[in-house]
Order: C-alpha cells, then sequence, then structure tokens
C-alpha cells in the first residue's frame, strides 16, 4: 500500500508538475465513460473532469440494454454514482456532442477528452423483405422494453405465435427471454409499462433463434443459455442433427468455457422432450442465414438458406452457402446481427465500413482518446468495458508529459458553458439526475417495482429543474 | 484526499444497503448477539499482477469480496456486481493447496462466471464465493490484471 501511495504522488508530481491543472472531457455517460472518469480521478487527484452526456438520464446501455430482469448486473450503478460524487467529477446530461458542442469547441476547451458515446445504431439486416411490417431490430425492442425515449411507440405486433430472430448474440437472447418469461415475472422488474402492457396480451408459443453457424461458434454465453434452459414454463428444443458431428474426443480438447457450454447444450440436446404442451418453446438452430422475408405487407415466412463450415480450426470455421434453402412460417422476424457506432461530429476520424473511431489501443490524437464499445467495437460485456477504459486512462497518464498536453491553462467547463448557453441547453446536473431517480423509483413503488422510467425527455427535463 | 474521500464514501455507501450476501449474512449473525469480538480474525494477503502484495484482515464468515471492501482495498474495478455472481470482476487465482482445501466448492454459476474472466486458471475463483473460515488465515490469493490490451 505505502509502496503504492509514493507512486501515485510521484505520478502526480510528474504529470502536473507545470501546476496546471488538467481540464479532461469524457463524452459519454455509460460504463466506458464512468470507469474512465474513475480511474483518471483517482490517478489524477488535481484535475477536472466533466462527463458530458447526450441524455437527462445517465448509465449509457446499463440502464438501456441490461435486461429488466437482470437488477444486479446494474449493481455497477452503485460505483458510478460514487464517481460522480466525488469531488473532481462533474456529469452533465443533456449535452449533445455534434449538436449542441462540436469536437473543436471541445479541444479549446479541455486538455484531454475522451470519446465514450458507444455504439447506438445497429448493422441492418441486408435482404429483401426488411421493410415488412413486424420485421424489428433487436435494438429497437430493447429499447421499447428499457425505456429508451425514442422507442416508446414502437410498432410491434405480438398477436403472433412463431418469432424468427437473427442472430444468438446475448442480445437476442435477452430478447428471447423477455419476449418468453411469464408476464407475473416481468411485473416486478423496471420493465417499462408500455411494453408490459403489450406483453401481457402477447400470444407468443415459439421462438426460433437462428445462428449461421454450428453449436461451436455460437456467440451465446453460457449464463444466459443456461437462464433459458430452467426459464418456467419453457422448453428449449434443439435439433439433433445440428449437434451429430461433435463428438466426445472433439469436446474433450475444447478450452473450458467453450468445453462447458458444449457440454450443456448437449445434455440438454439429450433430455429434450415435449412433456408439456402448454410450454413455450426456444428453439435454437443452427447453420441457416436468411435470404429473403415473405409476406403481403406484413411479415408471413422466412426463407433460409442452409450453411456448410469451412476451415480447418473447429471454433473459427465460416459458414458457406449450399443450394438448399426451407422457409419457416413466422409473423415476427428480430434482426439481432449487431450495433455499431456513428460519427457523432465531422472531425471524428471514423471507420464508416467499422462503424468504429479509428484509432490505436484507444489514441485518436494527441489529447483525443476513445474507448467502449466506440473505440472497440459493440462487443464485450461491462468487465471487458472496463478494462479497456481503464487500459485507455493509464495510456493517458503515459502521454501526458510524453505527448506534452498540459501546455496551456483550459478553461474547461467555463468555455463549454458559454456555448451551451448561447443555444439554450438545459444542463442536467448530477443533483437533477437524482431528482429523476427519485422520481422514477416513487413511480415505480405505487406499482410495486423498483423503478418506474420516464420514457419522455421533456418530462425528464421538467423533473430536472422542479 | 480526494481519494480517500471515494473512498469512505464508497463504503458508506455499502453500509447502507447496498451489502452483498455475505455481508448481510453476517449481520444476521450480529444481530442474534454473538459479540462481534469473538469472530476470528483471519489473514488474507491479495497479490496484485505488478507484484504488489496487499495484507488484510477479515472476519470468519465474511467474503473475500467484503474484506476487500471493508478494507477498502486499492483494487479498481473489484466486485463490481457487489457479490451477485453476475460479473467476475471479483476474479482471484489461489494456488492448488488452497483451491484444494476450500470447503465449498464453486457452483455451475460460479464457473459460468468464470468462464467470462480474463487470465481464467483451473484454480479460479470469484472472491465473492469464497468465504473465510479458521483455517484460511494466511491464505495468499493473485489478482490478476484488470488492464488488458485496448484492443481486446
Ligand atoms: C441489449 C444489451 C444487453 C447487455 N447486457 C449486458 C449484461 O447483462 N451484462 C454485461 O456485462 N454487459 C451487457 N451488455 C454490454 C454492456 O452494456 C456494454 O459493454 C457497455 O454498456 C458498453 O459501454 P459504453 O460506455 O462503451 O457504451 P454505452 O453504454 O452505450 O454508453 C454510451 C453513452 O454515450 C451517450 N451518447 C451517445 N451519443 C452521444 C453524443 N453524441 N454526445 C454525448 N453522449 C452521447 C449515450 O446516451 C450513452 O449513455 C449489454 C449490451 C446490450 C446492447
Ligand atoms: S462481485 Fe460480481 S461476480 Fe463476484
Amino acid at each position: 500500500m505505502m509502496k503504492n501511495r509514493g507512486l501515485s504522488i510521484l505520478k502526480r508530481c510528474f504529470c502536473s508538475g507545470n501546476s496546471i491543472k488538467p481540464k479532461i472531457c469524457v463524452v459519454g455517460g455509460g460504463p466506458a465513460g464512468f470507469y474512465a472518469a474513475q480511474h483518471l480521478a483517482k490517478k489524477l487527484e488535481n484535475s477536472q473532469i466533466d462527463i458530458m452526456e447526450r441524455l437527462p438520464v445517465p448509465f449509457g446501455l446499463v440502464r438501456f440494454g441490461v435486461a429488466p430482469d437482470h437488477p444486479e448486473v446494474k449493481n455497477v450503478i452503485h460505483t458510478f454514482t460514487k464517481t460522480a460524487e466525488s469531488p473532481n467529477v462533474n456529469f452533465y446530461g443533456n449535452i449533445s456532442l455534434g449538436k449542441d458542442i462540436s469536437l473543436e469547441d471541445l479541444k479549446q476547451f479541455y486538455h484531454i477528452i475522451i470519446l465514450t458515446y458507444g455504439a447506438e445504431q445497429n448493422k441492418k439486416l441486408d435482404i429483401p423483405g426488411v421493410n415488412l411490417k413486424n420485421v424489428l431490430p433487436a435494438r429497437n425492442i430493447v429499447g421499447w422494453y428499457n425505456g429508451v425515449p425514442s422507442d416508446k411507440n414502437l410498432n410491434i405486433n405480438l398477436n403472433c405465435e412463431t418469432v424468427a430472430i437473427i442472430g444468438q448474440g446475448n442480445v437476442a437472447i435477452d430478447v428471447a427471454r423477455i419476449l418468453l418469461t411469464p408476464i407475473d415475472e416481468l411485473k416486478k422488474t423496471d420493465i417499462t409499462q408500455h411494453s408490459l402492457n403489450q406483453l401481457s396480451q402477447s400470444k407468443i408459443k415459439k421462438i426460433v433463434l437462428i445462428g449461421r453457424r454450428g453449436p461451436l461458434q455460437a456467440a451465446f454465453t453460457i449464463k444466459e443459455l443456461r437462464e433459458m434452459l430452467k426459464l418456467k414454463n419453457c422448453l428449449t428444443l434443439w435439433k439433433n442433427e445440428d449437434f451429430e458431428t461433435i463428438e466426445t474426443p472433439i469436446v474433450e480438447k475444447l478450452a473450458r468455457p467453450k468445453k462447458r457450454i458444449t457440454e450443456l447444450m448437449l445434455k440438454s440436446v439429450q433430455e429434450q422432450k415435449i412433456i408439456n404442451n402448454e410450454a413455450k418453446i426456444f428453439n435454437p438452430v443452427f447453420l441457416r442465414s436468411p435470404l429473403e422475408i415473405l409476406g403481403d405487407n406484413q411479415v408471413e415466412k422466412i426463407v433460409l438458406g442452409v450453411n456448410k463450415l469451412t476451415g480447418n480450426d473447429l471454433l473459427t470455421q465460416t459458414a458457406t452457402l449450399t443450394d438448399q434453402i426451407e422457409t419457416l412460417d413466422c409473423d415476427l422476424v428480430i434482426s439481432s446481427i449487431g450495433y455499431k457506432s456513428i460519427q457523432a461530429d465531422p472531425n471524428i476520424p471514423f471507420d464508416l465500413n467499422k462503424g468504429i473511431i479509428k484509432n490505436t489501443k484507444g489514441k485518436i490524437d494527441a489529447g483525443l482518446y476513445t474507448s467502449g464499445w466506440l473505440g472497440t467495437g459493440p462487443v464485450g460485456v461491462i468487465l471487458s468495458t472496463m478494462s479497456n477504459a481503464f487500459a485507455v486512462t493509464e495510456q493517458i497518464i503515459e502521454d501526458i508529459p510524453k505527448d506534452n498536453l498540459l501546455k496551456n491553462p483550459k478553461p474547461g467547463f467555463e468555455g463549454a458553458r458559454k456555448i451551451l448557453d448561447q443555444k439554450n441547453v438545459q444542463l442536467v446536473t448530477w443533483k437533477d439526475w437524482a431528482k429523476i431517480d427519485k422520481y422514477e423509483i416513487s413511480l415505480g413503488e405505487k406499482a410495486g417495482k423498483p423503478r418506474e422510467k420516464i420514457v419522455d425527455i421533456e418530462q425528464m427535463l421538467k423533473i430536472a429543474s422542479s | 484526499m480526494a481519494l480517500n474521500v471515494l473512498r469512505r464514501t464508497s463504503k458508506f455507501g455499502r453500509l447502507l444497503g447496498f451489502t452483498s450476501p455475505a455481508v448481510k449474512n453476517n449481520m444476521r449473525i450480529l444481530s442474534v448477539g454473538q459479540p462481534a469480538l469473538s469472530k476470528k480474525e483471519v489473514e488474507v494477503t491479495f497479490i496484485k499482477a505488478n507484484g504488489d502484495e496487499i495484507k488484510a484482515k477479515g472476519k470468519v464468515g465474511d467474503s473475500l469480496l467484503d474484506v476487500v471492501v471493508n478494507n477498502n482495498l486499492d483494487l479498481d474495478g473489484f466486485g463490481a456486481c457487489e457479490g451477485t455472481l453476475t460479473c467476475s470482476t471479483c476474479h482471484l487465482i489461489l494456488s492448488p493447496e488452497n483451491y484444494n482445501s476450500l470447503p465449498n466448492k464453486p457452483s455451475e454459476e460460479e464457473l459460468d462466471m468464470l468462464d467470462l474472466a480474463y487470465d481464467l486458471c483451473d484454480t479460479s475463483r470469484l472472491g465473492c464465493q469464497i468465504i473465510l473460515e479458521d483455517n484460511l488465515d494466511g491464505l495468499k490469493v493473485k489478482v490478476p490484471a484488470t488492464v488488458n490490451d485496448a484492443r481486446s
């Protein structure tokens, strides 16, 4: 401990030897932003760190992504709250980079800028028929049940029996689970009331989870799978033929995580039987690629191409289409093929193909950094986002003397405030968010829920200024 | 200074109610009247990725996450989900002897979370699931690096 403290004092003197107070701006109040702020607040004690967030509410995908039936995952909010309340950190909500303030402005006011504004778009499924009614991106369904303001009026029809979900990542599983979970379970969560109302009328019987590749390449993780296998009143059914080539000697050779999930799937395949006709069905299907969605106005069928796997390394085999096709009757198609970022400001060096900021280990340019999904691409859990944020902030601390980032004093938020005032932007401070938080919790209490999220930005702003 | 404030509030926040199951458990025991002092203290050494050693004391019945929290140990990001088995930021690596001597074996759910951890070993455990016992006095655990390659 002592040794550590000595080191950090040394670092502090070294970094700010010229006594200029480092002014740091973090753009985006999700996990990457909060973890970066946490690390910097600790390592650069004399710095001022401002988190700017587009929405009046913090926490990014912890609030708007993580499923309502996973409240434990959201415990990180307590750590983020401590960070926001530490003396050298400020939170300012309702400021959108690229709209309310530009990157050039921020560069004038801050020594260091870290872009952590996430990946808010979805990759588009590019096949004929995607514009039919009831073909929806998973992202919007997540937003609808989690209270993303722009998704509150999502036009989704749940008066249907079979759902096809394209993609097998954890987001796909989340959506499947929410659609299959008994309504009485969901009622106890912070799921939005508007989605709860519709889900209580849902006629969904079966969800088919479609993956391009085989069970060994499946993207979902074991925790999410185990949860599906244990879901009340729901059977998981597999296609035996998907597992025919996965023999014991192959499984034995896999690394532990792959081995355990494969064994869990094989066990479930062996045990599967329909014992209860009332139960809903979760049906993962492998080696299929969507080719076309058919229907007259609303989706009626999806055409799937049958794939085969090629390549020598089992885990990285790729899918190649054969000339075989199948059709699946379904009334709702959900595409869950990934997220992507946008270029929030024209001066951000951006790789439009990959949908990420051009960066080397988080560094974009002198004094300009990125972290989280915006820099790494939209993969990984909060743990990986945290590791990335810590790694990038370590890099920043190294770069401060190397790149001479603290040449002149900078005004920090006082500079930004002038521009925001001119544009009449209502700033939402941490205290203001606390009002929204309190309001949501008390609204939830009345409905027996931990929270009822406000889904209207105007209303959030009204509560914030009350 | 700032750091100290941060740490104090951190402990405070947890005492105010964001307690891990093991802490709750502990409180229940206390409330049935067992004097706190009679609880034996056990010493644990956390070895950081850079080799630094941090020694800390915990009470029998505490989890290793409780030890980290109650002593405000400087382990960044440790225990993000507060002991609810949903984050794996409390990943620790034990010696084979210690691993085998632990009375409670990892549950399926713990192994599921460990499968997402960096630097997973055969003797990996989640700190929030290891409960201190008398015979664990002197336990040494390795804390894997949280700072990974930024591209990973
Ligand atoms: C549906 C879903 C479920 C998930 N479930 C889990 C889970 O159970 N467990 C787990 O560990 N991980 C989960 N994850 C992953 C986890 O959410 C991510 O790892 C993490 O949120 C990424 O953090 P981030 O800060 O990079 O991005 P985000 O969380 O997206 O944060 C970005 C922030 O920037 C803000 N922003 C956007 N544009 C601007 C702008 N122009 N100006 C200012 N601010 C802006 C956004 O409003 C947002 O608050 C899930 C992800 C999704 C999509
Ligand atoms: S604290 Fe999250 S799994 Fe142990």
